[in-house]
């Protein structure tokens, strides 16, 4: 129930950039997912809004009040952390009460005990309120940690992958809860992750950052469909983004170094001929790894498909993405 | 859960390691043994040679320790009207009587009270000064680290006269205050150190937690530090009270009646009526006790392993 606004934002630690010069204006009730491979400052971000770091430079808006001058209790956030997430000394049940005994709330018991057993439902740890934090595994770990989240109302939830130790299965089921979760609401969520199916699905917009610097923010579906880089282009899509000497293919646009060539941008039976190296099934599509005039491509195929290895595949590309000397978008 | 290895230790393993404990415990144990033992025999026993180690038990030790007596002479034991407890008897029977309470209980309170005050002053100060030194950024910090630590470098007592001096001069000789403030100054230095140790291995992620929650800086401290803390904290104090419990040196330089504790007092027994090893042991054996009270009760915490494993990854 925030909006936020991030005006050029700079965190160095000593000479190491954690993040330079970001601008980001979060609408009220959005899903914004920060992408970004380790060490772009991802983490940095969401420590910066929660009031855990103070910048070098820039301000930080909730709701239109800059919040430099606040602690972290006065942002009324909550933060999924990446590490260290339970505190050690405290039963499951009580690292959850946890938030909600705090100065600030001063919940009466009942409603503690109501919420505790909402969230330890949705999550799937109410035989575990008991235990020791520490007696957990990882999964139930995070869970709990997520569950601290839940058990507030804040203007603004931070997690910082917060289904990285989950199994497939959980995570799935978990995404489809967090999504529910941040409709009925109606809250602002940022969230770091790095797997796409979960930027995809549960994102309404999508900040890529590359050193420390914003280079693309926007919806799911324009980071996909038009990234300003390579960087970008290769940060969304599975498996990634075959990028290939641009003159290949032939007429490629003027400045272009590199052709960028999604699956879904590859027509086989005509073009360019290529050698299949390595067959993949997985079950619902194949993966075919081919070697193009020296160059490494993966293209996916229905599973019926009779292609084996050592097959030779004509190859073109349809609406594909141009990159400069650079790797900067050339249209 | 196995705590501390991986690997079951075979038979023999366990009956060497056995043998091996069971032999130090018994080497360790034997002064100790030998302690309480005396503290129950009469006077003629305790000196008997060879040693008796099977004895008629008595009560006579103690009921020295804790009284003043005076010899009676054969006049007065006519006209003394009979004993009236099993103490008075025990005492009549060597034509003595009992005038009054010794001054034992008096200076093992004030050994409780120096000892126990100055180990939670130690403890209360040097948590504080750890945390400070573990979170915050303090100029020159390894500086003042260092300089807390050399003050541990010569033996305290190399400064006697110093502050023999100084206690006179601000009243402090002989007052449980001053003995209170001189053991707190010579424990805070250890305490700031061992406890710095135990604070920084508890991550600062956990206090961020708690500040996002909603808990200020103190409160965090409180709630989230301090807890996990627990098992330093008690090694600590219990390394304190050892200390102060034990002292002798300042004791008998700063202490004659008043803030007089029991290690300068316990020797002076000997003085008495000749050479009253009972009584001695008596004493040894009961000031003894609250250390061992106290580390009984603490060694629940002393177990490492509260903080082991909420490292999500
Ligand atoms: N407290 C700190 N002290 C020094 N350098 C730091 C600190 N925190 C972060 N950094 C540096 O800032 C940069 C950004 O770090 P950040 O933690 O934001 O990365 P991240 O995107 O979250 O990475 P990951 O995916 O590995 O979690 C890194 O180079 C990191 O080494
Ligand atoms: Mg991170």
């Amino acid at each position: 129930m925030a909006e936020v606004v991030l005006e050029n934002l700079s965190k160095s630690f000593g000479d190491t950039v954690g993040v330079e010069d970001i601008s980001m204006r979060i609408p009220d009730g959005a899903f914004v997912v920060i992408l970004g491979p380790t060490g772009a400052g991802k983490t940095t971000t969401l420590r910066l809004i929660a009031g855990l770091e103070a910048p070098d430079q820039g301000d930080i808006f909730i709701n239109g009040q800059s919040v430099l001058a606040l602690n972290p209790a006065q942002r009324d956030v909550t933060v999924v952390f990446q590490q260290y997430s339970l505190y050690p000394h405290l039963s499951v049940r009580e690292n959850l009460a946890f938030p909600l005994r705090s100065p600030l709330l001063k919940t009466p018991q009942e409603e503690i005990d109501r919420k505790i057993k909402e969230v330890a439902e949705v999550l799937h740890i109410e035989h575990k309120l008991d235990n020791k934090a520490v007696e957990l595994s990882g999964g139930e770990m995070q869970r709990v940690a997520i569950g601290r989240a839940l058990v507030r109302e804040p203007n603004i939830y931070l997690m910082d992958e917060p289904l990285s130790s989950l199994d497939a299965k959980l995570r799935a089921e978990l995404r489809i809860e967090l999504k529910r979760i941040h409709q009925s609401l109606g809250a602002t969520l940022l969230y770091v992750t790095h797997d796409q199916i979960e930027a995809m699905s549960m994102a309404t917009h999508i900040g890529v950052l590359q050193n420390g610097k914003l280079v693309q923010f926007g919806s799911p579906r324009e980071i996909y469909n038009n990234p300003v880089s390579q960087y970008v282009a290769e940060r969304l899509g599975s498996p990634r983004i075959n990028v290939l000497p641009a003159d290949l293919f032939g007429n490629a646009p003027k400045g272009a170094k590199t052709i960028g060539l999604r699956t879904e941008h590859i027509v086989l039976g005509r073009g360019v001929k290529g050698r299949v190296n390595r067959v993949e099934h997985l079950g619902d599509h194949t993966r075919l790894h081919m070697s193009l005039a020296g160059n490494d491509l993966i293209v996916v195929m229905d599973p019926h498909n009779p292609v084996s290895r050592g097959d030779t595949l004509a190859i073109s590309p349809e609406n594909p993405i141009y990159f400069d000397a650079n790797g900067i978008r050339v249209l | 859960m196995s705590n501390f290895s991986v690997t079951t230790p075979s038979k023999r393993q366990k009956w060497v390691a056995g043998i091996l404990v069971t032999l130090y415990a018994l080497i360790t144990l034997m002064p100790l043994v030998w302690i309480i033992m005396t503290g129950f025999k009469s006077s003629a026993d305790s000196i008997a040679y060879p040693p008796k180690v099977i004895f008629s038990p008595s009560l006579e030790g103690y009921v020295n320790l804790f009284t003043s007596q005076t010899r009676l002479t054969s006049e007065q034991v006519a006209t003394t009207p009979p004993p009236a407890t099993w103490y008075d008897k025990l005492v009549r029977s060597h034509q003595m009587v009992i005038v009054g309470p010794s001054r034992f209980g008096q200076r093992f309170l004030n050994s409780v009270i120096i000892g126990f005050g100055s180990t939670f002053l130690s403890v209360s100060l040097g948590t504080l000064a750890a945390y400070a030194f573990s979170r915050f950024k303090v100029p020159i910090k390894e500086d003042l680290l260092f300089f807390i630590l050399s003050t541990r470098m010569m033996p305290p007592i190399a400064a006697a006269i110093p502050i023999f001096l100084m206690f006179r001069e601000l009243g402090l000789s002989d007052t449980k205050l001053g003995m209170i403030l001189l053991y707190t100054g010579v424990n805070l230095s250890l305490a700031v150190w061992l406890l710095k140790g135990f604070i920084d291995e508890i991550p600062f992620e956990y206090e961020e937690a708690a500040l996002i929650d909603g808990y200020t800086r103190f409160q965090a401290f409180y709630k989230v530090v301090l807890p996990q803390a627990a098992t330093g904290i008690a090694s600590t104090a219990i390394f304190c009270l050892i200390f102060a419990w034990n002292e002798y040196a300042f004791a008998v330089l700063l202490t004659s009646g008043n803030a007089q504790t029991a290690p300068p007092f316990i020797p002076t027994i000997i003085g008495f009526g000749g050479l009253d090893w009972p009584a001695v042991a008596a004493g040894t054996t009961i000031f003894l006790l609250p250390i061992m009270i106290f580390t009984i009760l603490l060694r629940k915490h002393l177990l490492r392993g509260i903080t082991f494993g909420a490292v999500r990854k």
